[in-house]
């Protein structure tokens, strides 16, 4: 029976003809198994290769550090009968912290020998071979000297056949267990507040005959875990011990060691250390134990394991944190991390070392609790938290409950011990963006689907992001694009209500509600009762009309407000709107473009007339050109009032209005689950409270299987359209996540526009029978896919957003939705 | 889209023979961007106008590129004249436009009565009057306006010429200058463009004191096309009296602004002692050139945060063409100095020249935590515009690019560094870059930082 942990690097040894190939194969996976005769044959073209050995082998352990990365057993199939070989393998296994395990095949030398002449392709003599066989010898005395930290000799075929493999679990490796938990801070001898934290968190204290609580039991089968650090400076280190040792052998807790337990130890195996950091206490209190007590204390810190993957993987528990990469592995600097995180080296003002922030840089998806670090609030910081408290320098003892994620604390019944730096707020590392966060090609799996943002369109997000859009923490989402309704056929009308009502019930929506789509910019408020992180952006994540204008906007909208946020219990709201007129935002725009062409045509064409009625007046025949000429002044003139429809006097915010309908989050909570009906009803309530700010959004409720209600839309779109509407929106009625039959998100709304709307878009001549033919061919598959995959996008950062994910996973989402613009799309879709 | 030619000459109707086109008749002709017609409201003895009519076909312009992504659609091109319409007019007109006549050869060197209106045309008053005036047109160019609820004019202006020239030169001086007030083409421009450029251009170009503009915008800005151009310009020109003798002097070239700059920040670097450096939103690589070129930098980043400035910088410093050796020397990466970024440690120093006034007011605090706390280089220089010199600038209103978020006094930037260097732990010294004015300072201010050395435990 070979044990080996179920991460590890193995390598196995052996001359040629020893089977190690065949072992190999007999015991683990193919793709499990890095053959060096595999490689020499990618690199080399030929197994036998000699001279590519070392390509083969850096390629090897390449591959052998991807594996190792990801947490993959990985079999090294090769003589590794050399030194550096060996040595090479080790460094492998060690920069990704994993063990290295060797399994030595000890085969005769003449059965060997009787294989390898058996096999077409092996060219060398029989002194080769001798010579691997001595090499051997050497090698099986050295091995465990070389730092593996395993070695399986197998001796003859017989003990190789026979031969089992057993994987071994890592001490660490509690993923099994799924609590619930109550993860307590640092202790620090502070018994007291122990004891009041526990039955606060509804544990029974269990007794000695001298009353020394010795265990503590949750009726609900609740398991404590301890982050160390439970002795030294504090008045009662040997209370401490005493109750958590009992609460562990029990099965009622888990313990990891602080570097406290950790210098106790050594202390008490005899080893000089520095009596320091009160060190002293806990001796002197350990001193009027019995050496019975002491050598038990003693055994339990040496037993403790230096961190402990919980709850399937979803929460890790070490006495200073640990970084990504380390979790669920075993190494000396795992253990130091685990410990004593990590330090830049640099003391502060104190003398005490300058911890290097790696939670900032944290981007694992496991929560990760710990301590070490006295701090007056614990907060998540990329999902991550401290809960030394302080208490024995009279701060505070904290536990969270896991999985609610609840913070219980007791306060300090006194300082016992003087802080050598102040106990203050401790600066909140910055949860700042790395540009990793956001750039190259990523994969993202979201929730409501996966996308894959390509590297070019996160280059030009990038630029957007930093150059022009409003500040990560407060851009918590961006709407969707959105794509039109399917081509109508009716004569004259590329848009119609009848192609999007179908539209929405192919997706197989019920009930539907038109809204009055508005023509302006897209607005998105963020408002809160104190103002505190307000804003309001574009589409594209910028800001407004400037800090000045978007602040009084902003405060209007805070004082109409005040009766929603009662009402939803939430001291914040995010809205989706629309900002009117579009000439407040996009005056540059129309004028530069939409109104110098009208002009442009308005003036050409009067003067063309002109000239050929001169012309007729002469005798001539130019009654055709008249006719086209003629047409192109109406159409020119048609055009120019659609745009003219949008453009209203502004003076500042005077005459401009937002048209809210959503009210998308709210604090903790994503109303994204809510019908179009709570929407719009908060929207008019809005409205109802200040009236000249908000504008209403007309609507008509629909059921689809209702020929009259659509009909009813119909006209009700015509009469829209007829005097200057853009058109409207056809949403699913159960609001943003809307899904379809096989629960897949469906468009959260398609836009119908109108026919007049539309000569803005696809030119003033559009609507003739012979271009309306050829933009019936429009191909909308890609802006659909656009907008579903921003919508799901949008949807999972405000989820993100309710459970108060940090900042880089709130982001990466907001950040894609914008990468996801800058794919090239048809832009008047 | 539409021209008309009237003249007064006697009799006016020798117009249809210059032109070749019959007065009496309506002249239709199918051109690459529609249909031409060539009417005529008037053809009396007294007055003749001819009218150029293109009716243009807007499917047939599919492809053309504009810098609006709906131009494609919504555009002006059936409207406002441009090369479309010298197109036509080159077809339509081919003879007048070279000076031949088969029936009025006496006419065609004779320089007529002539009046034409280009009722629209992309183009300001003064651009239009530049262009005509110096070839003895008399021109009214009226801005067209938009309409009265946005108020002010359009990019359009009606144009009216009038002057005594000939036919021909009138025609060619149409030919160059609707495009070139127009700023475009509909067609994929080649280096023949070139030669219709001179044989149209011939006997005016070479002395129009626009020729420059003239030049670079009918070769649709293509800097080869427009220096071979001017070049072989000048050699029409080789006749002109030699410049006056002062001219051939040395002369002392004043530095500009940017030079001094670059100067100032390699000073710094220099004296630092610094090898491996960080030019953080470099832009198009100016800077990295200079350093480039200095041998004791070891190791040079660019860094800006938008790809087209990186291609940009690649091109300028050729970098597909680069010997290996210098090409290790140098990096180019796209960063954003709002987000940390770990590849930017490390480093001896980091340049931030003219970059901090792209940057937001709110946003700064994350470029300070990056380039300060995260890339953490020993040396920091930042360069950025001294807001009180502006007023040496004259006809300066508000900031020196559109794009600044800000510009800072001497002493808004002074608190700001002494607080970014107080934060991080940095020392910093404020210099001035450029010719100092008493009152109100250099041009361009510079802060210096240096990372103070933390105690490092043993």
């Amino acid at each position: 029976m070979i044990d080996i942990p179920e991460l590890a690097l193995v390598a196995l040894v052996g001359i040629s003809g020893s089977g190690k190939s065949t072992f190999a194969r007999a015991h683990f996976t193919p793709t499990q198994v890095l053959s060096s005769d595999y490689f020499r044959g990618l690199v080399a073209d030929d197994e036998n290769d000699q001279s590519a050995s070392a390509d083969a082998f850096e390629a090897l352990y390449f591959v052998a550090g991807k594996r190792l990365a990801a947490g993959r057993l990985t079999v090294v199939d090769a003589t590794n009968l050399q030194p550096h070989g060996r040595a090479e393998l080790v460094r492998v296994a060690r920069e990704h912290d994993v063990l290295p395990v060797a399994i030595v095949l000890d085969v005769p030398e003449a059965l060997a020998w009787e294989r390898t002449e058996a096999r077409a392709d092996r060219g060398f003599g029989r002194p080769v071979l001798s010579r691997m066989h001595r090499d051997l010898r050497r090698t099986l005395g050295s091995l465990s000297r070389e730092g593996f930290r395993k070695v399986h000799v197998l001796r003859g075929p017989d003990e190789i056949a026979a031969a089992e493999i057993r994987y071994d679990k890592l001490f660490n490796d509690k993923r099994e267990l799924t609590g619930p938990f109550d993860i307590i801070g640092d202790v620090h001898g502070c018994r007291a507040e122990l004891e009041t934290l526990l039955e606060r968190l509804g544990y029974t204290l269990i007794r000695d005959e001298s009353a020394r609580p010795v265990d503590a039991v949750h009726p609900a089968g609740r398991q404590a875990i301890f982050v160390g650090d439970l002795v030294d400076r504090g008045p009662d280190s040997p209370g401490v011990l005493r109750l958590v040792m009992g609460m562990v052998a029990a099965g009622h807790a888990l313990c990891v060691p602080g570097n406290h337990e950790q210098k106790l130890a050594r202390k008490l195996n005899g080893r000089n250390v520095q009596l320091t950091h009160g060190l002293p206490e806990t001796l002197d209190q350990l001193a009027l134990e019995p050496p019975a007590f002491v050598e038990a204390a003693r055994a339990f810190i040496e037993g403790l394991v230096s961190h402990y993957v919980l709850d399937e993987g979803k929460l890790v528990v070490a006495h200073a944190g640990l970084k990504e990469a380390y979790q669920g592995r075993a190494s000396g600097r795992v253990r130091s991390f685990a410990l004593y995180g990590e330090t830049t080296g640099e003391t502060d003002e104190y003398g005490l070392p300058v911890r290097y922030p790696w939670a900032r840089d944290y981007r694992g998806s496991a929560a990760v609790v710990y301590g070490h670090t006295p701090t007056t609030k614990p907060e998540w910081i990329n999902n991550t938290i401290c809960l030394d408290t302080g208490c024995v320098f009279g701060g505070a003892l904290t536990a969270l409950r896991w999985p609610s994620r609840e913070l219980v604390t007791v306060p300090a019944e006194r300082e016992y011990y003087a802080p050598v730096r102040p106990l203050a707020p401790a600066e909140r590392p910055d949860d700042g963006l790395d540009i990793a966060d956001v750039t190259g090609r990523r994969h993202l799996d979201y929730g409501y689907g996966r996308v894959t943002v390509a590297a070019e369109n996160a280059a030009a997000a990038l630029e957007v992001m930093s150059r022009f859009a409003l500040d990560p923490e407060k851009l918590v989402w961006l709407p969707p694009t959105m794509a039109p309704c399917s081509t109508s056929v009716l004569d004259g009308y590329l848009e119609h209500p009848a192609t999007a009502l179908d539209d929405l019930r192919q997706a197989g929506a019920e009930r539907v509600v038109c809204e009055e789509k508005h023509m302006g910019s897209r607005a998105v408020v963020r408002v809160s009762r104190s103002g505190a992180g307000d804003a309001i952006w574009t589409r594209t994540g910028r800001p407004f009309f400037g800090a000045e204008l978007d602040g009084q906007l902003l405060a209007r909208v805070r004082a109409a407000a005040g009766g929603i946020f009662d009402e939803l219990e939430s001291d914040w709201l995010l809205l989706d709107a629309e900002l009117l007129p579009w000439s407040a935002k996009a005056a540059g725009l129309i004028r530069e473009r939409y109104a110098g062409v009208g002009a442009a045509g308005r003036a050409a064409l009067p003067a063309a007339l002109d000239v050929v009625d001169r012309v007729a007046t002469r005798g001539l025949d130019v009654a055709g050109l008249r006719d086209r000429l003629a047409l192109r002044s109406a159409e020119i003139d048609g055009y120019s009032a659609a745009y003219r429809a949008y453009v209203k006097p502004t003076d500042g915010l005077t005459g401009v209005t937002l048209a809210p309908f959503a009210v998308l989050a709210g604090a903790g909570v994503s109303y994204a689950d809510r019908d179009h009906g709570w929407h719009l009803a908060l929207a008019d309530k809005l409205v109802a409270a200040d009236p000249s700010l908000f504008t209403p959004t007309r609507r008509m409720i629909v059921d689809l299987g209702d020929p009259a209600a659509e009909a009813a839309a119909t006209e009700w779109w015509l009469e829209l359209t007829a005097t200057g509407g853009e058109g409207m929106v056809v949403k699913p009625w159960g609001g943003l996540k809307a899904v379809d039959a096989k629960g897949r998100l469906i468009q959260p709304g398609v836009k119908c526009r109108g026919r007049e709307y539309l000569r803005i878009i696809y030119g003033p001549e559009y609507t003739r029978p012979e271009q309306l033919g050829r933009l019936r061919k429009r191909n909308l598959g890609r802006k659909r896919n656009m907008a579903l995959r921003e919508h799901g996008l949008g949807l999972a950062a405000l989820d993100r957003l309710a459970e108060g994910a940090p900042l880089w996973r709130r982001h990466e989402l907001v950040f894609a939705i914008l990468a996801i613009e800058s794919e090239p799309v048809d832009p008047r879709l | 889209m539409l021209l008309t030619v009237s003249t007064t000459h006697r009799p006016a109707t020798d117009l249809g023979y210059l032109l070749v086109k019959h007065p009496d008749r309506v002249h239709r002709f199918d051109v690459p961007t529609g249909t031409a017609y060539v009417l005529y409201p008037e053809a009396t003895e007294q007055r003749c106008t001819a009218a150029l009519l293109l009716d243009v076909d807007p499917q047939r312009l599919r492809g053309r590129h504009d810098a609006f992504a709906l131009g494609q659609f919504v555009n002006d091109r059936p409207y406002a004249a441009s090369s479309l319409l010298a197109g036509a007019l080159a077809k339509v007109f081919r003879s007048a436009l070279r000076g031949a006549s088969k029936d009025r050869p006496e006419l065609v060197t004779t320089a007529l009565p002539l009046q034409i209106r280009v009722p629209v045309l992309r183009g300001s008053t003064e651009l239009a009057t530049s262009l005509f005036e110096p070839l003895g047109w008399s021109v009214t160019a009226t801005p067209i306006p938009l309409e009265p609820s946005l108020g002010g004019d359009s990019h359009y202006v009606d144009l009216e010429l009038s002057g005594e020239l000939p036919l021909s030169a009138a025609l060619n001086h149409l030919y160059v200058l609707l495009p070139v007030l127009d700023d475009a083409k509909h067609y994929w421009v080649a280096p023949d463009e070139i030669d219709k450029l001179l044989r149209s251009g011939a006997g005016w170009l070479a002395t129009h004191p626009e020729k420059v503009l003239i030049a670079r915008r009918y070769l649709v800005h293509k800097r080869t096309l427009t220096t071979t151009a001017l070049q072989m310009l000048e050699g029409e020109e080789a006749a002109e009296p030699p410049a006056d003798e002062e001219a051939e002097l040395p002369v002392v070239r004043r530095q500009s602004l940017a030079e001094q700059r670059r100067e100032a920040v390699l000073a710094a670097l220099t004296e630092a002692g610094a090898t491996r450096v960080l030019d953080l939103g470099c832009g198009g690589g100016a800077l990295l050139t200079a350093l480039l070129k200095d041998k004791r930098y070891t190791e040079v980043v660019g860094t800006d945060v938008s790809a087209r400035a990186l291609e940009i910088a690649a091109r300028r410093l050729r970098l597909d063409r680069m010997p290996e050796r210098q090409r290790d020397r140098l990096k180019l990466w796209q960063s954003a100095l709002t987000y940390r970024d770990d590849r930017l440690r490390g480093y001896d120093a980091a340049v931030l020249m003219e970059v901090i006034e792209h940057v937001d007011p709110p946003r700064l605090p994350a470029l300070e935590a990056s380039v300060f706390g995260h890339a953490r280089p020993g040396l920091v220089v930042v360069t950025t515009p001294n807001a009180e010199y502006n007023v040496n600038y004259p006809g300066l209103t508000g900031l020196r690019h559109s794009d600044h978020r800000f510009e800072w006094s001497r002493a808004e930037f002074a608190a700001w560094a002494s607080h970014v260097a107080g934060t991080y732990g940095y020392a910093v010294s404020l210099r001035p870059v450029g010719e100092v004015d008493e009152a109100t300072g250099s041009p361009t201010q510079l802060a210096l930082f240096t990372l103070v050395p933390a105690e490092v435990t043993a």
